[in-house]
C-alpha cells in the first residue's frame, strides 16, 4: 500500500459514526426511489419526456445554486470550529439556515405554481414522482435544517472548540448528504431528457 | 429495583403472561378448528377463538407494555412514580374488564353482546382486532388516560432522558391511533382507513418506538455502553421508522379504495421499512461488542438479542415478500399474511415484552438475575418458542403458496373450500408447531418457579473447572 493510500485510509469519517450508517441508510431510500423512478420511465418514456417539460427549470437552478452554497456555508462553520471560533461557526451555520430557508420558500413558491398549472399526484406517473421525490427531499431539507439549528444554538453556547467539534461535523455530515441528495435528483427529474 | 414504585410493573407482567398463555391455548384450538372444523362447536366456533386469540394478543402486549412502562419510566427518571396507587387501581381495572370482555366473547353470541353494550347508539365492533364492545373500548381510553397521566406527571418532576421521551411520546401516539375505534361509518372506504390506521399505525410505525425505547433501556442497562451511544443510535432507528413508515403504512391504500399512485408510494415506501429493523440488529450487536460488563442475566440478553433478528425477518422479510403491488395482488388475505402477522407479532413485540420482562422480573422479586438453572429452564423455552414460531411461519407460507398456485394466480381457479382441502398437511404442520410453541411457552414459565439467585462465586468456581 503506497503512502498516500494509506493516508487517506488513516483518516477516520467525519462526525459521529453512527450518523453515517443513517446517512447510508437514507441513500438507499433515495436508491429505491431513484431505481423506481427510472424502472417507471423506462417503461413511459414519452409520458416522462412530455410530461417534464411542465416543470419551471429556473426554480430547480436557483435551489441548487442555493443548496450547494448553504453547503460551502457549512464547511467554513467546520473550518471555523477547528480554528477555535465558535462564534464565526455559529454564523455560518446560520447563513446556511438562512439558504435553507430560502430553498424552501423557493420550492414552495413552485409548489404553489405546479397546483396551479394542474400539476398533482393523480394527473401521471411523472408528476406523482416529481411531486413525491422534492416533497419528500423537502421534508429532509426541514429536518437537516432543524439538525444546523441545534448545533449552531450549541456552536453560539460554546459547546464546542478545536479539539471536540464532532457536532458539527455530525450536523454537516447529514446537510452534505441533503445537498448531494437534490443534486441527483435535480438532473434526474428537472434535466435528463 | 431502585425505586420501590416500579413494583406495580409486577402485576402487569404477571397478567401479561397469563393473558399470554391464553392467547396461545386459543390458538391452538382455532388451528385445529381448520383441520375439524366442527371441533368444539357450537359452544366455541371458530370466530369466537379466532376473536379470542386475536384480542389477547392486543391486552397482552398493551399489560406488557405498560408493566414496561411503569418499571422504565421512574428508572430513568430517577423519581419515585406520581402515583403508584393509581397504577395499581388501573392495573385491576384493565384485568378486570379484559377478562369480562373474554367471557362475554364466549357466553354471549356476538350479536346480542353487541345489542346489550351500546352498540346501536354508537356502532364500534366487528372489525378485526376491534370486535371489544362499546363499554370495553371507552375502558381501555381510560386506562389509556390513567396511564400517561401518570407516567407523563412522573417524566414532568423527573430527569428527562431520551429514552424516556420517546417510550412516553410513543405511549401518547398509542392511545390517540386507538381514537378511530370510535368511528365506524357506513361507508366500507372509511370504514377501513379507520382500522387501518389503529392496527397498522400501531405496528408499522408507534409500536416500533416504543421496541426502540424498551430495547435501548435494557442494552444501557446490560451493556454499561454509554447512555449518549445507545440514545442516538435510538434516535436514527426512530427517524428511520418515520422515514419508511408513515407512507410505509400506505402498502394497502390502493386495494382500500385510495387513488392509484398509492400502488408505487405504498410499495415503495414500504419496501424500505425492513430499514430500521436492520439498523436495530445492528445497533444490538454493536452495543453487545462494545459492552462494559457481563451481565449475569444471559435470559435477558438472549431476548433482547433475539428481538432485533426475529423482528427482522418477521415483520421485515414476511413483510418485504407480500409487500409490493404486483405480489400483493396475488398474495393479500392468504396464509402469507397470515405468516407475517404470526412472525412480526411475535418477532418484534411479543419477544420485546418478553425481554424486558426477563430482565425486569429478577429485579421486582429482589435479585439481580435469577439463578444459572432458572435461566436455562428460560431460555430453552426461547429456542423452542423461536423455532417453533419460525416453524408455524413456514407452514403457513406454504399454505399461501398452495392458495396463491391454485386459486389466485390460476387460469382456472379451484374453489376455497376444495384449496383449504389440499393445504390440510400445511395446518397439520401449523398446528404441530403449535404445540411446540406451547411447550416452549410452558419450559420458559417453568423458569418462573425455580427459586434462588444468581451465584456469581459458584458460577465463578464452576467456569474455571470447566
Amino acid at each position: 500500500m503506497n503512502a498516500e493510500a494509506s493516508a487517506i485510509r488513516a483518516q477516520p469519517l467525519p462526525g459521529d459514526f453512527a450518523i453515517w450508517i443513517f446517512i447510508f441508510a437514507e441513500l438507499t431510500v433515495f436508491g429505491v426511489l431513484f431505481a423506481a423512478y427510472a424502472f417507471a420511465r423506462s417503461a413511459h418514456l414519452e409520458l416522462f419526456n412530455a410530461a417534464q417539460l411542465g416543470l419551471n427549470r429556473v426554480y430547480g437552478y436557483v435551489n441548487t445554486l442555493l443548496l450547494v452554497t448553504s453547503s460551502y456555508f457549512v464547511a467554513r462553520a467546520s473550518l471555523s470550529i477547528k480554528a477555535g471560533r465558535s462564534t464565526a461557526c455559529g454564523h455560518w451555520l446560520v447563513g446556511a439556515l438562512g439558504l435553507g430557508g430560502c430553498f424552501l420558500v423557493v420550492k414552495l413558491a413552485e409548489f404553489h405554481q405546479d397546483f396551479a398549472q394542474g400539476i398533482t399526484l393523480s394527473a401521471n406517473l411523472f408528476d406523482m414522482f416529481y411531486l413525491s421525490l422534492t416533497f419528500f427531499h423537502f421534508m429532509h431539507v426541514v429536518m437537516g435544517m432543524a439538525i444546523l439549528a441545534v448545533v449552531a444554538r450549541k456552536a453560539y453556547a460554546g459547546r464546542y472548540s478545536a479539539a471536540d467539534h464532532t457536532g458539527v461535523e455530525t450536523g454537516g455530515s447529514y446537510w452534505h448528504m441533503v445537498d448531494l441528495v437534490w443534486i441527483i435528483l435535480f438532473a434526474l427529474v428537472y434535466v435528463i431528457h | 429495583m431502585k425505586y420501590q414504585s416500579q413494583a406495580v410493573a409486577k402485576p402487569y407482567f404477571i397478567a401479561a403472561l397469563a393473558l399470554f398463555v391464553g392467547q396461545i391455548v386459543f390458538g391452538l384450538i382455532a388451528g385445529l378448528q381448520y383441520l375439524y372444523g366442527t371441533f368444539l362447536f357450537p359452544e366455541l366456533p371458530f370466530d369466537v377463538a379466532h376473536m379470542s386469540h386475536t384480542n389477547l394478543l392486543i391486552v397482552w402486549l398493551l399489560m406488557a407494555f405498560m408493566g414496561a412502562a411503569y418499571f422504565i419510566v421512574p428508572e430513568e427518571a430517577q423519581t419515585e412514580l406520581y402515583s403508584p396507587k393509581l397504577a395499581l387501581l388501573t392495573f385491576w381495572v384493565f384485568l378486570t374488564a379484559g377478562a369480562l370482555t373474554i367471557a362475554a366473547y364466549l357466553f354471549v353470541p356476538y350479536a346480542h353482546l353487541a345489542a346489550i353494550t351500546g352498540n346501536a347508539v354508537l356502532p364500534t365492533m366487528g372489525r378485526g382486532y376491534l370486535e371489544q364492545p362499546l363499554p370495553t373500548k371507552i375502558g381501555i381510553v381510560l386506562v389509556a388516560l390513567s396511564l400517561l397521566f401518570n407516567v407523563t406527571m412522573t417524566l414532568i418532576k423527573g430527569r428527562k432522558t431520551s429514552i424516556n421521551l420517546i417510550l412516553v411520546g410513543s405511549l401518547w401516539g398509542l392511545a390517540l391511533l386507538f381514537l378511530p375505534a370510535f368511528y365506524f361509518p357506513q361507508d366500507t372506504v372509511k370504514a377501513s382507513f379507520g382500522w387501518w390506521w389503529i392496527v397498522h399505525g400501531w405496528v408499522e410505525g408507534d409500536w416500533e418506538l416504543i421496541l426502540g425505547a424498551l430495547l435501548g433501556f435494557i442494552l444501557i442497562k446490560m451493556t454499561g455502553v454509554d447512555r449518549e451511544i445507545v440514545e442516538k443510535w435510538i434516535y436514527i432507528i426512530v427517524a428511520m421508522t418515520l422515514v419508511s413508515g408513515i407512507v410505509g403504512i400506505g402498502h394497502h391504500y390502493y386495494y382500500t379504495g385510495a387513488p392509484s399512485y398509492w400502488i408505487w408510494l405504498g410499495s415503495i415506501f414500504s419496501a424500505l421499512e425492513p430499514l430500521p429493523f436492520m439498523l436495530l440488529i445492528a445497533f444490538s450487536f454493536k452495543m453487545l461488542l462494545a459492552r462494559r460488563r457481563e451481565h449475569p442475566n444471559k435470559a435477558a440478553m438472549l431476548w433482547a438479542m433475539g428481538t432485533p433478528i426475529m423482528a427482522f425477518l418477521g415483520a421485515g422479510l414476511w413483510g418485504f415478500m407480500i409487500t409490493l403491488a404486483p405480489a400483493q395482488y396475488y398474495m393479500h388475505g392468504t396464509n402469507f399474511t397470515a405468516a407475517h402477522g404470526h412472525l412480526a407479532f411475535f418477532g418484534a413485540y411479543a419477544m420485546v415484552s418478553l425481554a424486558i420482562i426477563s430482565y425486569a422480573m429478577p429485579l421486582l422479586r429482589g435479585r439481580v438475575a435469577n439463578s444459572a438453572a432458572a435461566q436455562r429452564w428460560e431460555m430453552a423455552g426461547f429456542w423452542i418458542m423461536v423455532l417453533s414460531m419460525i416453524g408455524i411461519a413456514l407452514a403457513l407460507t406454504g399454505a399461501g403458496i398452495v392458495t396463491v398456485v391454485l386459486q389466485r394466480a390460476a387460469a382456472d381457479p379451484m374453489p376455497f373450500m376444495q384449496v383449504q382441502d389440499k393445504e390440510r398437511v400445511f395446518f397439520w404442520l401449523r398446528e404441530l408447531a403449535g404445540v411446540g410453541f406451547f411447550v416452549g411457552l410452558l419450559v420458559y414459565l417453568r423458569s418462573f418457579f425455580i427459586s434462588g439467585e444468581y451465584e456469581y462465586a459458584g458460577e465463578m468456581k464452576r467456569a474455571l473447572a470447566t
